[in-house]
């Protein structure tokens, strides 16, 4: 397998993830596989922030453990960053800036001193404009073609005044010959091969899947790693006839996604954990009026406050716990950009279905990092169905009438002759209060018992109909990875690795985590031999789920907590243990 | 701006649909509760307008006079503690076509929700908000609430409260409220003029109701009331000068205005949200469908 990858870092405020994402939209336009990085902290300025691009022939899902050449804007990024450079490594760097001796980097990796500011200064006093030749000499290094790289800059100027664009392109190309003029070059780099991929984060694909799916309200309150979900709608709200609403807070978002649903509106709101938790009261009363909306948490890692900008799967218990008393709900991860497009369609047909708040867990690696896509994975032509369907009928309208599913006809406000009162409180089919005047008399008590039945019997609608467990790999290994989430994409490396020193592997993993079809998953633990449970965070809390629902045990456990991404060489050094 | 509370009538037309009235249920408030007065106002104020049923919701949060939306025949939902506001946004941008008005009480909506208050005031979304403000928690048995009386005692407050009580009507102005209004649940067919005006005023209208807790106001009761209201329709008051609002809403003690404190027209939210102007968004298409160049930008 031919990959390469590219790590910028500096200072926040230094420009990195534009230099990052020129690189790795220029590998997506050259059709490569591309998996991007983005590393960050919760400052604006200062700090110290990195962005990995990695490219390569065949699918690769995660940042992998290697880079080939680093664009170090300062010194602190060459200290923390060498060691990762595979043989034939380059460190680009302005001697300007700081001075490097090859005694400073690990033998065998080449330095490339490039005069990036005064190329700068050719054109304009602003030194941002040193990025564009670093990113033209990393781009000659990585192989990607000029041409390519300069039309990436260009467009990322969109509609911006011709001097910024040709101050940028011209000097990306005196970088990219600047380089080229110094012999240099790099074993790994990789030809163009067919179609540009689409670059997109997990949240840009959940924005996406929302569109398609039809929603037409999302609510927001800005919370890390969640709010670029909001901007991507934000900016197409026009366009899509989206409205997008910045809310005072979660209660409120939580609130006002249910009323726009209640009205007849598909509706969603996404937050990261410490939103997720304002919002449960609400998602409860979605539940108890049977609502139907989607939430999205895209999980930081906590607890509390926790690691802003850092990655953590430690929000399933949150998500399982959410709301006082017993409602159905659902919970899906999608694992990869692809998978949360399409899962936020599922969210919202789930949702609908079954009338009840569907839950979509990611978390900042998911939600933040970049994938090349395949623009034939992502079909947006989901059939959107007319919500009007229940017909007036006389006087004997019951909002919340007891069926097999425990799904009720619904009707919306606007629709005569089917007036009705949804409510938090318990009622009886009709939406009439059985709380106060009526609580605790025998037949308060046994429609208490019956509207309680009717909604949580959904649960067994919504595990038929959730995405069943997935496998990966050869049908039978004497190791199985269960994993979920974002935790996927590395284990899918690693497998990769794995298989190349001669050691069968395969994985189970759930785009579906609740609730969970009992035999389906049972019978798929009885094809294992030995699993690994790879999860991040402490305690493992979707293997203690699949323990407590249906008895599965897990001795061997892969947890990971320290805020940052599985890395590939993490878990096979583990699986190794384990074989 | 006319300077009278008293809503002008819209030209009737012969309703195709059922107007709102009643419901079949009673309502569950203490004999003698000041909601009664309020619940009967909405009614009027709705039948007066001709608004067909099926148009209009009713939103509440949790209190005695949450309850309200049960007791009408519209459509109504009964949400969670303080959140009726957010809710009924939801539902009016869902559809900006309905008639949507929030109930509840101070405890609800100056305690708990008093965010989402501030907020809707200054967004203008066109909604009207009846408070049936009794200076207590009734529901919970009696505790103090932000407009409890400075030395009140209540079962949370035994020897007195402690905190300067909440101006609603002063609060609303700060906020940026275009329509605000007290009215008093003792005098039926005033309160009825002002719900009638704030429904048909373009933006976010909102109407403090002083709603006597018979049970555990002994403080604030009808009587209280009765000796103290003027009506800021006969006193010269203008409502359209919001310095003049402001003077007037910080009158208190032996004469306490009620009636129409200010109006004004702004664009509401509704009007400035550009999605919302092509029509109601629940009628809207929806969906990717045939929209492929979205995916350009990803190249």
């Amino acid at each position: 397998m031919k990959e390469i990858a590219v790590r910028a870092g500096g200072q926040a405020g230094d420009g990195i993830a534009s230099i990052g994402e020129s690189i790795s939209r220029s590998f997506s336009r050259m059709g490569l596989h591309v998996f991007g990085l983005n590393a960050y902290q919760s400052v604006i300025r200062g700090g110290h922030v990195w962005y990995h691009s990695r490219a390569s022939e065949v699918p690769v899902h995660s940042q992998g453990d290697h880079a080939d050449i680093l664009y170090a804007l300062d010194r602190q990024t060459v200290d923390l960053h060498a060691h990762i450079l595979r043989q034939h490594g380059t460190v680009v760097f302005d001697p300007e800036k700081f001075p490097l001796a090859t005694t400073d980097v690990p033998a065998g990796i080449q330095l490339l001193a490039i005069p990036t500011l005064e190329i700068a200064r050719k054109y304009t006093s602003q030194s941002v404009l040193q990025n564009a030749a670093g990113i033209g000499a990393s781009a000659y290094l990585a192989g990607i073609p000029l041409d390519i790289v300069q039309k990436v800059l260009a467009d990322s100027f969109g509609r911006k005044a011709g001097d910024v664009v040709s101050w940028n392109t011209n000097a990306c190309a005196d970088g990219y010959r600047f380089a080229e003029g110094k012999g240099l070059s790099h074993p790994r780099a990789l030809a163009k091969q067919g179609q540009p991929k689409l670059l997109m984060t997990g949240n840009q694909a959940i924005a996406l899947g929302a569109a398609a799916a039809g929603c037409k309200f999302l609510v927001q309150y800005p919370m890390t790693p969640a709010t670029s979900i909001m901007h991507w709608l934000a900016a197409h709200s026009r366009a899509l006839g989206v409205v997008v609403k910045q809310s005072e807070d979660e209660l409120a978002s939580m609130n006002m996604a249910i009323g726009a649903s209640y009205a007849g509106v598909r509706s969603m709101t996404a937050s990261s954990g410490g939103g997720f938790a304002l919002m449960t009261e609400a998602l409860g009363m979605a539940g108890m009026a049977e609502v139907p909306v989607v939430v999205v948490d895209a999980a930081r890692a906590g607890p509390s406050t926790g690691l802003p900008t850092k990655t953590e799967q430690g929000d399933l218990n949150l998500l399982m716990g959410a709301g006082q008393g017993e409602w159905p709900r659902a919970v899906l991860a999608p694992s990869d950009p692809v998978e949360a497009y399409r899962l936020t369609v599922t969210a919202f047909e789930l949702a609908e279905k079954y009338q009840t708040p569907v839950l979509v867990l990611t978390d900042f690696h998911l939600a933040e990092a970049m994938e090349g896509v395949d623009r034939s994975k992502i079909d947006l032509n989901v059939p959107v169905p007319s919500l009007f369907t229940v017909e007036p009928n006389g006087h004997d309208y019951r909002r919340y009438l007891d069926t097999e599913s425990g799904v009720s006809p619904r009707a919306f406000p606007g629709q005569a002759g089917l007036n009705h009162i949804a409510l938090s409180d318990e009622h009886d089919e009709f939406g009439h209060d059985v709380s106060d005047i009526l609580a605790g008399t025998p037949n308060a008590t046994a429609v208490r018992v019956k509207m309680m039945e009717k909604r949580m019997r959904k649960l067994k609608g919504l595990a038929k109909d959730l995405p069943a467990p997935v496998w990966e790999g050869p049908a039978d290994a004497p190791l199985t990875f269960v994993a979920w989430g974002s935790t996927v994409g590395a284990v899918r490396d690693a497998m990769k690795l794995l298989e190349e020193n001669g050691k069968k592997t395969n994985l189970l993993r759930f785009p579906g985590l609740y609730p969970l079809d009992p035999d389906v998953v049972r019978s798929a633990f009885a094809r294992t031999h030995k699993t690994l449970l790879v999860e991040g965070n402490y305690s493992g809390q979707f293997g203690l789920l699949l323990r407590g629902e249906m008895g599965v045990e897990f001795p061997f456990r892969f947890l990971k907590y320290d805020g940052e991404p599985f890395y590939p060489h993490q878990i096979v050094e583990r699986a190794e243990e384990v074989l | 701006m006319a300077d009278s509370a008293v809503a002008p009538i819209v030209a009737p037309t012969t309703p195709q649909f059922p107007i709102v009235g009643k419901s079949q249920i009673k309502p569950t408030w203490c004999p003698g509760c000041g909601d009664y007065g309020v619940v009967a106002s909405v009614e009027m104020a709705l039948k007066r307008l001709k608004i067909p049923s099926k148009d209009v919701v009713i939103v509440s949060g949790i209190g005695c006079s949450s309850n309200l939306p049960h007791f009408l025949s519209s459509y109504g939902f009964h949400g969670i503690h303080g959140r009726s506001i957010p809710l009924a946004e939801g539902i009016r941008w869902g559809n900006h076509e309905l008639t949507v008005i929030a109930t509840g009480g101070d405890g609800d909506g100056f305690g708990i929700g008093a965010g989402h208050f501030i907020h809707a005031m200054r967004r203008n979304v066109k909604l009207t908000y009846v408070t049936m403000d009794n200076q207590i928690y009734g529901l919970t048995t009696g505790q103090a609430s932000p407009t409890s009386t400075l030395g009140q005692k209540t079962k949370s407050t035994p020897t007195g409260v402690i905190e300067y009580p909440l101006d609603p009507i002063a609060l609303a102005l700060a906020s940026g409220a275009t329509y605000v209004a007290r009215g008093f649940s003792g005098d039926v067919k005033h309160l009825t003029d002002l719900v009638a005006g704030g429904i048909q005023h373009k933006g976010f209208s909102f109407i403090d109701v002083f709603s006597p807790c018979v049970t555990y106001n002994k403080v604030n009761t009808f009587d209280f009331f009765r000796q103290r209201v003027y009506k800021l329709e006969s006193s010269g008051h203008n409502p359209s000068d919001l310095s003049a609002a402001f003077q007037r809403s910080l009158e208190w003690g032996d004469k306490i205005p009620i009636g129409l404190f200010y109006s004004v027209d702004r664009p509401t939210y509704e009007d400035m949200e550009e999605v919302l102007q092509v029509g109601p968004l629940v009628h809207q298409p929806a969906g990717l469908k045939g929209r492929e160049s979205v995916l350009d930008e990803f190249i």
